[in-house]
């Protein structure tokens, strides 16, 4: 990579200097012959002359080879391909009639490089700030000696204060192997600002020995300025390893409260064990995908806020899913805890053949919309998956959600009477039969709306609930029965534990480490982390 | 009544005669050879096993139309094992003891031909396996279709430390936890310090099947390459995992120019879920790719393409085609040739018809049978993922090499190159 660079470099200084002042002519058929080549080595030079040239229709070559809109036709013409037409790579000029044996030309991650450096080094003059941004970035990662007359130049006229320090530390790296003592004394300075680990790797070998015991870097200054530059560097990074865990334990872990909620209502509230949970969440999953696709046959210009209009659908779906249950098997069940579990277990067994039945045994695609792909870029290049700040978010809405209904409704109340006092309840007037059956569609629904999330992150299919029921019972179980707190503190102490132990001993063992430590938790102490104090416990 | 009697009567045995006459010596009732299909049409691995029984179908159904072999009409068996190993193995011995199938082609991770090998070695069945794998196993019983090792890992490995490859110096072995990938990568690391590369640069890391949360493994990925030297990602993750892995990778930003990723068990099919345009330029290596030119893939591509609209296969406008698929397809159009040589669908006659028998695939290659090995002669090809989610060649060998089931990089495998 660093070898095609210099040598893309040493062609596009030479043709700065060649053609400084001259006007741009179109590119030459030689040239475009070589972009067209099949060795590599030809074409990244052609890319390179082309990138030093840089005439708007030089510039547009680049961009259609990139794109891969640059094709060959059949008697051997560079076209680009557009929406509209053809045009003819060396004038720009329409072509007519439309070449339909034009086959684009195909480029390798070793051409793609190529194009994208020259690229940033026109782009660094743009006026665009972001272009600008990622073209500084681009060069701040391959920065070498022959860049230098691209950055100085850039450094010095540049006025945004974060770009500025990218150049600087694009700088900083190339004169770190100056001759001179000072300059490099300078550069390992400005080094220690960087959050790089590869800057760190670049400093560490300063303070190397070679074979003979000598060190590498003859400048004990040098040296000096490189150790402590290495150690700011180091302590960054540690603490960007402690942030990336911390985001990653409480992706994890929002995760698995969307997942547990409902179940801390229907198992936790109303001690009714539900092994069809799992298919609730299924359920709210395909309604994500149902509502998806409605979207893109009848509503295509908003596809983007499907997720939001899925919110509601798919705790509806799930909630009438539930109530369902409710009034056909679970009430006749109520008290006996053993003919749930296995009539719920064959629940979920049929909900899971219907979907095999509607949807396919296949899993579905369900599309992150575009405002929740790619991520953000935070301190010391850690990036944050939009899709993921987005659950985690929601997590929080839907416990707030969940919060506001349990403690401050009229249902909320009366819920909580049933499962305090059934019989009290009762006497005063509450409907208990429909308050069960309002509390299990709630705590449906809510299993729904953690449908919907895990549709952004994790696979759609028949049998996904399956991988859910495990972590649900460990969240709950754990939390301690009947207890909101308890099921956010024990998804948050699992995802992180998961994590860290992930992070130190890889995803299989992290995986027993857990479940071995959520049976030693049980066995010490089987009320769970929060524990119902009272009259009513031991009911 | 005595007229139509004796009209049904002298139907059948004219029927009977004409069939007789026509077909070789039995006279059954229905004369079918009954053929086996044992994929996994739900589960982690029906995203990758589902188009298998479909281009399965098709072939017979193709087979069919032609004639039949040897006169006689193919009749499909189709079982769903349901990713579940075991079942995998109940599955083959209903098709070999309660339905005599003459022919089984099924399985796709190695875990499940694992589980079904002791039963195709018993009962004396045939079982025809479509899918790259780890090789370390030679089994009369077995025909391979797929790329063994050094038809597919090693020379993606050789071409990512390649210059057009990128110069890789360290790498991360990234696998599903069972069979394949362990094995994989135990020859890729020898294979790797055959070359130089020493243990401080390759790193190992496994997740179990179905995994969803890669947020720990890219993080660990990024930070493993930031060490200076330019690395890349060898993935044997198999089944759906594959989805989330993808997804994972577009949204932190890793992108193909910095760290690529080749993937041996990744095709066209599996990116239909994912949104292709973060992970353009990630490479896979195969022996076959939709996007190759030629008119036999042409003709294959169309014929699938119909089929599926037909049958009424979901998303069947934007179905693809894939490289067990071709394998899939080969491997049935060799059985046929071999049963029509061996004039038998005996077990034993057909495997040893098999040996040298050739077929014009899709690849645009003339595929061989080798004479020993029960593997294909397979050229290789490494593709990088396009925006379309489809891969174009960066890199293919000139001729199909022959299959070294036993790798040369595990010691003492010398000596076992042939049956």
């Amino acid at each position: 990579m660093s070898l095609s660079l210099h040598h893309l470099l040493r062609v596009f200084l030479l043709a700065v200097c060649c053609t400084l002042g001259s006007a741009h002519a179109a590119p030459s058929t030689e040239t475009l012959a070589r972009l067209a080549d099949d060795d590599s080595d030809t074409r990244i030079a052609a890319i390179a002359e082309l990138g030093a040239e840089g005439s708007a229709q030089s510039v547009a070559l680049l961009d259609a080879l990139a794109d891969e809109a640059l094709a060959l036709t059949g008697d051997g013409h560079l076209v680009i391909l557009t929406d509209t037409g053809a045009l003819d790579a060396a004038s720009g000029e329409a072509i007519e009639p439309y070449p339909d044996d034009a086959d684009p030309l195909m480029i390798n991650n070793r051409v793609r490089n190529a194009l994208q450096s020259a690229k940033a080094a026109t782009n660094i003059r743009a006026s665009d700030r972001s272009t600008r941004l990622a073209a500084a970035q681009l060069l701040r990662d391959s920065a070498s000696e022959l860049l230098m007359p691209i950055l100085e130049p850039a450094l010095a006229t540049e006025q945004d204060k974060e770009i500025r320090s990218i150049l600087a530390l694009a700088v900083a790296r190339v004169n770190l192997a100056s001759a001179e003592p000072a300059k490099r004394i300078l550069a390992a300075q400005r080094l220690g600002d960087s959050s790089d680990a590869s800057v760190k790797a670049m400093l560490a070998t300063l303070l190397d020995k070679d074979a003979k015991g000598q060190f590498i870097e003859p400048d004990a200054e040098v040296r000096a300025a490189a150790k402590a530059s290495v150690q700011a560097i180091e302590r960054r990074l540690a603490m960007a390893d402690l942030a990336s865990t911390a985001f990653t334990g409480l992706s994890l872990g929002s995760i698995l409260l969307l997942a547990a909620l409902g179940l801390a209502i229907t198992y936790g509230v109303m001690g009714v064990i539900n092994m069809a949970h799992g298919e609730l969440l299924m359920v709210g999953a395909y309604a994500t995908y149902v509502v998806q696709g409605l979207f893109r046959s009848y509503l295509p210009d908003y596809v983007d806020s499907y997720v939001l209009a899925a919110v509601p659908v798919a705790f509806l779906a799930a909630a009438a899913v539930g109530m369902l249950m409710e009034r056909t098997v679970i009430r006749w069940l109520y008290g006996r805890p053993l003919e749930t579990l296995l009539a719920t277990w064959g629940l979920s067994l049929v909900l899971i053949q219907t979907a095999r039945v509607i949807f396919g045994p296949q899993n579905v695609e369900v599309a992150n919309p575009a405002w929740m792909s790619g991520g953000v870029s935070t301190y010391a290049d850690i990036v944050l998956p939009w899709n993921r700040l987005v659950i985690i978010g929601f997590a929080i809405f839907v416990l707030l959600l969940v919060w506001l209904m349990m403690q401050k409704t009229r249902l909320g109340m009366f819920v909580r009477a049933v499962t305090q006092n059934r019989a009290m309840a009762g006497c005063v007037g509450v409907p208990t039969a429909r308050i069960d059956t309002l509390a299990f569609g709630i705590g449906a629904g809510i299993a729904g709306l953690g449908g919907c999330a895990l549709s952004q992150v994790a696979n759609v299919g028949p049998a996904m609930g399956q991988g859910y029921i495990v972590d649900s019972f460990m969240v709950v179980v754990l939390g301690g029965v009947g207890q909101l707190a308890g099921a956010v503190t024990a998804a948050m102490g699992l995802g992180l534990m998961t994590k860290i132990l992930e992070g130190w001993a890889g995803a299989v063992v992290a995986k027993i480490l857990v479940l071995v430590f959520i049976i030693i938790f049980i066995q010490k102490r089987p009320q769970g982390l929060f524990a119902l104090k009272g009259r009513f416990v031991e009911d | 009544m005595k007229t139509r009697r004796s009209f049904i009567k002298a139907l059948t045995l004219s029927a009977s005669l004409a069939a007789m006459g026509s077909v070789s010596t039995f006279a059954q009732a229905a004369d079918t050879i009954k053929v086996g299909v044992l994929h996994s049409l739900s589960g982690t691995m029906a995203i990758s096993e589902t188009a298998l029984k479909n281009v399965a179908l098709m072939a017979i159904d193709e087979i069919n139309a032609a004639g039949g072999v040897m006169g006689k009409q193919l009749e499909p068996v189709v079982v769903d094992p349901a990713s579940n190993w075991p079942l995998f193995a109940e599955k083959a011995r209903q098709l070999l003891s309660q339905d005599k199938v003459a022919v089984t082609f099924g399985c796709w991770t190695s875990v499940s031909r694992k589980s079904v090998n002791p039963v195709f070695k018993e009962l004396n069945g045939l079982l025809f396996y479509p899918v790259q794998y780890e090789g370390e196993e030679l089994e009369k019983n077995v025909f391979y279709t797929g790329a063994a090792p050094n038809q597919q890992a090693i020379p993606a490995v050789e071409y990512l430390m390649s210059k057009d490859g990128g110069e890789a110096k360290r790498f991360v072995l990234l696998g599903t936890d069972y069979v394949y990938p362990r094995t994989t990568n135990k020859i890729l690391r020898a294979f790797l310090h055959s070359k130089g590369v020493k243990d401080e640069d390759i790193m190992e890391e496994y997740t179990p099947f179905g995994h969803s949360d890669y947020q720990t493994i890219i993080a660990n990925i990024k930070k493993f390459a930031a060490a200076g030297k330019k690395t890349a990602v060898v993935s044997t993750i198999n089944g759906d995992s594959n989805v989330p892995f993808y997804k994972e990778l577009g949204n932190a930003g890793l992108k193909a120019t910095d760290v690529p990723v080749v993937a041996f068990s990744v095709g066209e099919e599996e990116l239909r879920g994912v949104d292709a345009k973060p992970l353009v330029g990630h490479l896979a290596a195969w022996n076959y790719f939709m996007s190759v030119k030629n008119p036999t893939n042409a003709a294959f591509i169309k014929k699938y393409q119909d089929w599926a609209k037909k049958n009424g296969v979901p998303n069947a406008d934007t179905v693809v085609t894939n490289d067990p698929m071709e394998a899939t397809y080969v491997g049935i159009y060799m059985w046929k040739q071999a049963v029509e040589q061996a004039k038998t669908t005996d077990v034993d006659a057909v495997i040893a018809a098999l040996g040298g028998q050739t077929f014009k695939a899709p690849s645009g290659f003339t595929l061989t049978m080798d004479k020993t090995n029960h593997h294909l002669h397979k050229p290789v090809l490494i593709g990088e993922v396009r925006a379309d989610g489809q891969f174009s060649t960066v890199w293919k060998t000139k001729a199909p090499i022959r299959a070294q089931p036993w790798s040369p990089y595990i010691a003492g495998n010398e000596a076992k190159q042939n049956m």
